[in-house]
């Protein structure tokens, strides 16, 4: 599967297919820091990703001054 | 994994309440921890005028799509901070969402309305770029809601956010700090009424919501932030979060409901004890506030 990465933007190709959890293990990210979209659709902890599929990893922490 | 409530496929899991929602209820789920957060708090009531501090990012879009659809008289203020593309991509998230949702977007911009940008702030100070951010923040949206006849500011501080400033503020016993942080900081004068109806719900929450509403948001993260010590506490926080999930929630709620009164009078005392900035009027210190010595330096470094 192709899987999008953010900040800075790059794209990896990882073998599928995977669950969520199992494809956030192999990249080492933590799940709270993350929400994980499979196409156009937010998927859980628990979904399985096919070797297809188009995910994109996107982080949700943000910092600086509010 | 099912949705909690309905046991439709679930779309999104929250871990500290070992639940998945489907998108329906997990709108529902949000509305209502931002609905007893405001009820709790008392932070505004049907009447008042609340202004929005919007950034264009997931977290006060998503305050404001919610305050708008819980009924509130809810308005928006960006604030151009002159951080090149960045800003004018933050800007476009924030203009196109005050479109979509036929709401009102007030725009203060740093470089046109104050000769300054906070990459020229930060380099004319000793100050980091979040601190003259921060600072020309708190000062700005302060004084737009005074002289703009609002009742209370809106910030999308979220439980993330709270989490980790509360663990800067112990870290150093920060007495002040710890006394003025909180879910309401009440008016005084000069200061108009702020709080943060987000502090119930988690980033990761507040980033699913936008997915979920089609709100399109700043995903990249501002490129001053690099660094910043917050980051690092937030990254510690969701570590142990992975490990004993609902930490960060038992952290935060409980200082909120049972040590922060400890602090508050203190923090309360300072700010009864101000005087008068000469150049604008705000409440200081000293004779001038820290927010004009800053643009002073910022716009002959300029």
């Amino acid at each position: 599967m192709k899987v999008v990465l953010r900040n800075p933007r790059r794209e990896v190709e990882i073998p599928g297919p995977l669950t969520v959890d199992a494809l956030l293990r192999r990249l080492e990210l933590n799940p709270e820091s993350v929400l994980v979209i499979d196409g156009d659709e937010l998927v859980t902890r628990d979904a399985r990703l096919e070797d297809a599929t188009t995910v994109e990893i996107r982080p949700v922490i943000s910092g600086g001054a509010r | 994994m099912k949705c909690r409530v309905c046991r439709a496929p679930a779309v999104v899991d929250v871990r500290r309440h070992n639940a998945g929602f489907c998108r329906d209820h997990f709108v529902r789920h949000c509305e209502e921890q931002v609905r007893r957060a405001v009820h709790d708090h008392h932070m505004f009531g049907p009447g008042d005028r609340v202004l929005v501090a919007v950034s264009g990012g997931k977290d006060s879009l998503a305050l404001w799509d919610l305050l708008l659809g819980l009924g509130h008289h809810a308005e928006g203020l960006y604030l151009g901070l002159g951080i090149g593309g960045y800003s004018d991509e933050s800007y476009g998230h924030a203009a196109a969402f005050a479109r979509r949702r036929d709401a009102t977007l007030h725009t203060v911009d740093l470089a046109a309305d104050h000769g300054y940008t906070i990459p020229g702030a930060a380099a004319a100070t000793r100050r980091s770029p979040c601190g003259a951010c921060g600072l020309s923040k708190r000062h700005l949206f302060n004084s737009y809601a005074l002289d703009h006849g609002f009742d209370v500011v809106a910030t999308g501080h979220n439980l993330d956010d709270e989490a980790a400033v509360l663990l800067g503020n112990v870290l150093r016993w920060e007495e002040g700090y710890l006394g003025r942080q909180h879910p309401v900081l009440p008016a005084s004068p000069g200061f108009v009424k702020k709080v943060k109806p987000l502090y119930r719900l988690g980033e990761r929450e507040m980033a699913a919501y936008c997915v979920l509403q089609g709100i399109d948001y700043q995903v990249e993260e501002c490129p001053m932030a690099a660094g910043n010590r917050h980051l690092g506490y937030k990254e510690l926080l969701n570590d142990l979060e992975l490990r004993s999930p609902g930490s960060k929630a038992a952290f935060l709620f409980g200082f909120v409901e049972r040590a922060h009164a400890r602090f508050a009078e203190d923090a309360a005392g300072q700010r009864d004890n101000l005087g008068t900035c000469r150049e604008c009027g705000a409440p200081t210190p000293g004779e001038v506030c820290a927010f004009c010595r800053l643009r002073e330096r910022a716009r002959i470094a300029g």
